[in-house]
């Protein structure tokens, strides 16, 4: 199993948002996370990064067996986490070229890895940009600085091509986007389904899971998993809404 | 009844009244300027030593920084030669054409003085002594009554005295480095004079790696109608520095300056700007470095004299540890300086929750027909930043680092020198790699 997550509980300055969630992602499996607004879907994502300000107060997250819990977001990183986030931020005054190297390269070297040549990089990270549309002039400039909100989701999906994790987690990585970038963004997310890797799709609508099928769907409301199942399980919410879990997980 | 009472003198003040007492029949410069000098004496004696009631010296009190007075420093011998000839620069390898002053002291024997056309340089104790015909400009460029320029009108040693003939286009950057030679603790008064003619152009570079001396240096710089003129100062000081910078920008000029500041322990950067005929283009920078107890003031007196004239004015501090930025900004627009354009904006990263930043800036606008602003801001990194460039592996050092990078790089990059500006990244990048 390459991601389990065991009766975790989680608290935001004293709000509790997480409530005994468990889940269990196998490696080469892509599952979807759906659940109404609160219910702790992205809770759930930055926990998973390691985000700074999250208590968790009770249960684990494992990588391949290993708590994570007490690693920093970088050291999560290097074991081959990544998140891609909502909201991306800007970085102003750094390029994404820049960007994306020191990136893979402080992995590479926490892994005991040598740091990649230069020519081989700029070949991979070019090669990826191409498909996802993403131009040369976007790779000079500041990190999603001046980026529309579909550029700075498909320089989301670059960084991950380039990082090439093991437990991808994509949160809400629909939102804001109008349907031809969501179909970029698709693809270049199935183009990373891999026997080794597994994604955890965090969304709140079906629509991206109809260019993402996923393996699973799990339904999350009030802080955990209250149901699982087939993809055909998105497409039963999308009809009935998510109404019908507001009293199981109280 | 309407008189000052002044408490009794600091120790510091005494020594600086018996330095003049002991040293005015010395001093390069006779006749107006032996009047200069005792006019600015005058006036040094009855204000004292700039203190914290003074509202343009409020955050650096000097009358309490100056403990005592170091005696002037005294001619080099070669020892000293030798060791300020051997002085590291910030620029490293940039082709410029190098004059060195040691301990104040000009020292023609250790500077390029390769003839070119349109360029004159000399030194100012020389001129002064003299009584050069271009020297007449002293004191004459931006007129103030600020004390430290007072003290340093009275006790000007030596400097650099330049000319760039209209028309000339001086190709390399001409350095100007004051490196310290004695080993014991002395104090200098520089002044320098450079005088930059109608269309010419000129890179220059103040550098100061003065040691733990005091240093109270002048630069008065007169940019002639249409000439392109990029200044930098650069200040590694270790003892107490106070340096003004003195310009009138005349009309269509294209004027920059820059100003670099890094392991100093006290640092007074004060620059009075007159734009002095319309049509100017100025950029006004800097960044300044700070960690332990550094103190590091910077305060500017933009003058829009004249209207038609766009200033921007762009400081970055990084601090660390327990020290302490200043930034005072005052953009002043005379009446009739109809169309001006002007826009300062300063923004202090801190790194700590001891260090401190005090912003001052102020407008005072007499004309209607204008387009002013000022922006200042003080904060941490963003933890929001810091944890995406960690989500993707990058350690909470190298995060900051990178955010630092790009927080002072966003200032260097609008040096337009590339050499220098490669120089000042790489200075800042040892500087925060040094932050372990």
């Amino acid at each position: 199993m390459l991601l389990e997550v065991k009766n975790l509980h989680v608290e935001v300055e004293g709000k509790k948002i997480l409530n005994g969630l468990t889940l269990a992602v196998e490696k080469g499996q892509v599952a979807a996370i759906m659940g109404p607004n609160g219910s702790g879907k992205s809770t759930l994502a930055y926990v998973l990064a390691g985000k700074p300000g999250y208590q968790v107060t009770e249960g684990d997250v494992l990588l391949d067996g290993e708590s994570v819990l007490d690693m920093a977001a970088d050291e999560r990183a290097a074991k081959g986490v990544f998140l891609a986030f909502q909201y991306p931020v800007e970085v102003p005054g750094v390029a994404t070229m820049t960007f994306l190297r020191t990136a893979l390269n402080a992995q590479r070297k926490a892994r005991g890895e040598a740091e990649l040549m230069t020519p081989q990089f700029i070949k991979l990270v070019n090669e990826t940009a191409g498909k996802l549309g993403i131009s040369a002039d976007m790779l000079r400039r500041a990190v999603n600085v001046g980026f529309s909100g579909g550029e700075k989701k498909r320089n989301e999906i670059l960084q991950m091509a380039v990082l090439q994790p093991r437990l991808a987690v994509l949160d809400e990585t629909d939102s804001g986007l109008d349907i031809d970038a969501l179909k970029i963004v698709a693809e270049g997310v199935n183009r990373l389904r891999a026997p080794e890797r597994a994604m955890v799709v965090i969304t709140h609508y079906q629509r991206l899971l109809n260019f993402i099928v996923p393996d699973v769907v799990h339904v999350l409301a009030r802080g955990r998993v209250v149901k699982s199942g087939g993809k055909e399980l998105a497409l039963e919410l999308e009809a009935k809404g998510y109404a019908q879990f507001a009293d199981e997980a109280a | 009844m309407n008189v000052e009472v002044r408490a009794t003198k600091t120790s510091a003040e005494q020594a600086l009244a018996a330095a003049y007492a002991a040293a005015r029949g010395a001093l390069p410069g006779k006749d107006a300027i032996a009047k200069l000098r005792e006019a600015a004496f005058a006036r040094f004696e009855v204000a004292g030593l700039p203190h914290r009631r003074v509202e343009e010296w409020k955050y650096t009190d000097l009358r309490a920084l100056m403990r005592n007075a170091y005696p002037l420093a005294p001619p080099p011998d070669a020892a000293a030669k030798a060791r300020a000839n051997k002085a590291a620069s910030i620029l490293g390898d940039v082709d410029c054409r190098r004059l060195l002053f040691v301990d104040g002291a000009f020292a023609p024997d250790l500077s390029d003085l390769s003839p070119e056309p349109g360029l004159t340089v000399g030194g100012m104790a020389d001129a002064l002594a003299k009584g050069d015909p271009q020297v007449s400009q002293v004191g004459k460029v931006f007129e103030t009554a600020d004390v430290a320029v007072a003290l340093n009108t009275a006790l000007m040693g030596d400097g650099a005295v330049i000319r760039v003939a209209d028309g000339a286009v001086i190709k390399r950057p001409i350095h100007l480095v004051f490196a310290a030679g004695s080993e014991k603790p002395s104090a200098a008064f520089l002044r320098s004079l450079i005088v930059v003619g109608k269309g010419a152009r000129v890179t220059l570079v103040e550098e100061h790696g003065s040691g733990s001396n005091q240093v109270n240096a002048a630069l008065e710089l007169a940019v002639g109608e249409e000439a392109e003129v990029d200044y930098f100062k650069i200040t590694r000081a270790q003892g107490l520095h106070v340096a003004s910078l003195l310009a009138s920008v005349g009309a269509k000029a294209k004027f920059n300056t820059f100003a670099f500041t890094c392991n100093s322990s006290v640092v007074r950067n004060q620059s009075f700007i007159r734009f002095a005929g319309e049509g100017t283009h100025a950029g006004i920078r800097g960044v300044s470095l700070l960690r332990g107890k550094e103190h590091v003031d910077t305060t500017l007196l933009i003058d829009h004299a004249k209207g038609h004239c766009e200033s921007r004015e762009q400081f970055r501090s990084v601090l660390d540890g327990e020290s302490h930025g200043v930034f005072q900004g005052k953009i002043v627009v005379e009446p009739h300086a109809q169309k001006t354009d002007a826009k300062m904006m300063t923004r202090a990263l801190l790194l700590s929750d001891e260090a401190e930043a005090d912003n001052k800036p102020e407008l005072e606008i007499f004309a209607d027909d204008v387009v002013c602003g000022h922006g200042a801001t003080a904060g941490a990194l963003d933890p929001g930043l810091k944890f995406y460039l960690m989500s993707r592996g990058i350690s909470e050092r190298e995060a900051e680092a990178l955010l630092i990078q790009a927080f002072i790089g966003e200032t260097i990059e609008e040096i337009a020198h590339e050499g220098i500006r490669g120089a000042l990244m790489k200075a800042a990048v040892d500087w925060l790699s040094a932050r372990g």
